[in-house]
């Protein structure tokens, strides 16, 4: 029993860190409608800032996150600006491999920058507790709290804002949204930034239990558009509740089923899923 | 008629340059480049039957290039067939798997097929990957043997490698040129123009999808074949994403949907990685946004930009003649007319 709620903590932690990821990635798609296959460098490159500037700057830990989701952010606006809107009218088929180029040339640039091994994240968190025979880090805490606070805040953001209301009206009705004077453009690149920070929180936040590499987002990314496919593709609640189902399930498949097989669940629940509905679940109709 | 004809001896003169390659550069290194690239070619030919002509993002190719050539080394070494049963049998078993894959996977479009694909490449890199006992893990898969002859045929030198390679490569490039110029070609490129136009025209879309992915497939997975009988080791990262970004890049620099644009895409980036061997890991960093600022500026390709702007050239002089052929007419009834005044004078 001790085990299998160690086991559901563990998947809350996992669970955090992909909704964060899925969120962004989600929001992109519902405005843009286009699987930004790049998002993955940029919570690689989220990761990467943090370090730099905890090691090189000295900033705690923090701030170093802050500054990270501004610069990541600020990277996923220049890319929205430099390939996605030149492509805008283009077939499906090329952005696509924009965004693939992106990637190959982002994760090129961390291992030039920061050379190819593996780097450890230091946490002022690290210290272990224990509750009721459980144990775990403060750093695991620290995830699942501070994914649920920003999830609040988007949450407020989205519905009480100007801004907020018309990333949501843009993702309804690009058209639309433009007929009721809607700056689709200024939306599209406020967008980006929010993805982008969302996936340097989710780096930075993950980055002290796991590490830091160049490869470090492309799992993450796969299992993002598993949990976007798994939750409704622009579905925002969708990414949440599917991040969550995804990281319960590989971490009960990793303890019940086999550890070294765990990362084929999500892959395997995402075949299931479009063998079932192609359009992915949720589906919405007529789009 | 002379267009057709020009085309038909570069061709052949391309063909004769291949055919006489080892014997004009006797570098055994450059012939292993050579050979590799070729075996680059027949791949991304597969992948450029159903991306660049079907229209469909399949992100699992370099999967099933890896499943060819698991599945040649485990037959050959593990069971221990004989080289040729065991090379048609890894065909034939990618093809099927490629056959189940893309009954499931041709029901969804545009996004989640890329993304459907893409997850399908990373679970056959996560099988190979972990499978030890049967693929050997990270360490890798070794002892796979060279090709084994033919009545007196031979194939243990690189020279004999490279010819048969070759000769595969040349059967892929006129299976493909046969296929683009029939009337299943043209229903691939329907389908890829629009495929709601295509169903009200009648043409069974689904069933031309699949045979349009398998058939890629198959191309993909002789590919694999032959590179695990030329390397003859084999590791797990054969079917990693890089590999099916490396394809991606040279059929998109040679230009998609075009029948040249492998050969010279392929040729082209192998040659220039040569040249940038300096930057080793890093060569991404000048290939991605050349594959980026491709797809913005230059979505054709080498061979696709050529035959366009051959087309558009064309164009030009056949407007030009129409205009010169009517200048003449109206010189000559001019001149018909100032005759004329000049009798009537």
């Amino acid at each position: 029993m001790e085990l299998f709620i160690q086991q559901l903590l563990n998947g809350l932690t996992v669970g955090s860190v992909y909704s964060l990821v899925a969120l962004g990635l989600t929001l992109v798609y519902g405005i843009l409608h286009i699987p930004n296959f790049a998002h993955g460098a940029l919570y690689m490159m989220g990761g990467y800032v943090t370090l730099t500037a905890m090691s090189q700057a000295g900033l705690p830990y923090g701030l170093a996150i802050v500054v990270s989701m501004v610069a990541v952010g600020l990277l996923g606006v220049l890319m929205e600006r430099l390939v996605f809107y030149p492509l805008r009218d283009a077939p499906p088929l090329h952005d696509k491999i924009a965004a693939i180029g992106i990637l190959l040339f982002l994760e090129a640039f961390a291992q030039f920058v920061w050379g190819a091994d593996y780097q450890t994240m230091p946490t002022p968190y690290g210290n272990v507790i224990t509750v009721f025979g459980l144990t775990l880090t403060v750093q695991r805490i620290l995830i699942i709290a501070s994914t649920v606070v920003i999830m609040i805040l988007l949450y407020l953001f989205l519905k009480k804002t100007f801004i907020g209301a018309s990333i949501i009206a843009m993702a309804q009705s690009r058209e639309g949204a433009n007929l009721v004077g809607i700056n689709t453009n200024k939306v599209a690149m406020m967008t980006f930034l929010l993805s982008g920070g969302l996936a340097a929180l989710a780096a930075s936040l993950a980055s002290p239990i796991n590490l830091v590499f160049p490869g470090m987002g492309h799992l993450v990314i796969l299992k993002a558009f598993v949990i976007i496919i798994l939750g409704g593709m622009g579905s925002i609640p969708g990414a949440i509740v599917g991040g969550y189902i995804l990281g319960f399930s590989e971490s009960l498949g990793a303890t019940y089923v086999s550890n070294d097989y765990k990362d084929i669940i999500a892959f395997v629940i995402l075949v299931i899923i479009l063998t079932v509905k192609p359009n992915g679940l949720f589906a919405k109709e007529g789009h | 008629m002379a267009a057709f004809e020009k085309r038909r001896l570069w061709l052949a003169v391309l063909a004769a340059l291949a055919l006489a390659f080892p014997l004009l550069v006797t570098n055994g290194y450059y012939l292993h480049m050579m050979t590799i690239s070729f075996i680059w070619m027949i791949a991304v030919y597969g992948l450029n039957l159903f991306a660049g002509y079907t229209g469909y993002l399949s992100l699992a190719h370099a999967g099933f290039f890896a499943v060819g050539a698991y599945t040649l080394g485990i037959l050959t070494v593990k069971v221990g067939l004989p080289f040729w049963w065991a090379f048609v049998l890894s065909c034939a078993f990618t093809s099927l798997l490629g056959l189940v894959i893309g009954l499931v996977a041709l029901r969804t479009k545009e996004h989640f097929f890329a993304i459907y694909t893409l997850c399908v490449g990373y679970i056959i890199y996560l099988v190979i990957d972990k499978w030890d006992s049967l693929t050997g893990g990270v360490r890798g898969f070794i002892g796979i043997p060279a090709p084994g002859d033919i009545g007196p045929l031979s194939f243990q030198t690189p020279i004999a490698q490279y010819y048969l390679i070759l000769f595969f490569l040349f059967a892929v490039m006129f299976v493909m040129y046969r296929l683009v110029d029939s009337l299943t070609g043209r229903t691939y490129i329907a389908i890829r123009n629009s495929e709601e136009l295509a169903l009200t025209l009648g043409i069974s879309t689904m069933k031309n999808k699949l045979a349009s992915f398998v058939l890629s497939v198959f191309f993909t997975s002789l590919a694999g074949a032959l590179y695990a009988s030329f390397i003859r080791f084999l590791g797990p990262d054969i079917a990693y994403v890089t590999v099916m970004f490396d394809f991606l890049t040279y059929l998109l620099v040679g230009g998609i949907g075009t029948l040249a644009g492998p050969v010279v895409g392929t040729l082209l980036i192998t040659f220039l990685s040569q040249q940038l061997q300096f930057l080793q890991d890093y060569r991404m960093l000048i290939f991605g946004p050349v594959l980026t600022l491709l797809i913005i500026f230059y979505p054709h390709g080498i061979a696709g930009g050529f035959i366009r702007y051959q087309a558009k050239r064309a164009e030009v002089r056949r407007l030009e003649q129409k205009a010169n052929q009517t200048a003449a007419e109206l010189a000559a009834s001019h001149q018909g007319r100032s005759e004329r005044h000049v009798e009537e004078g």
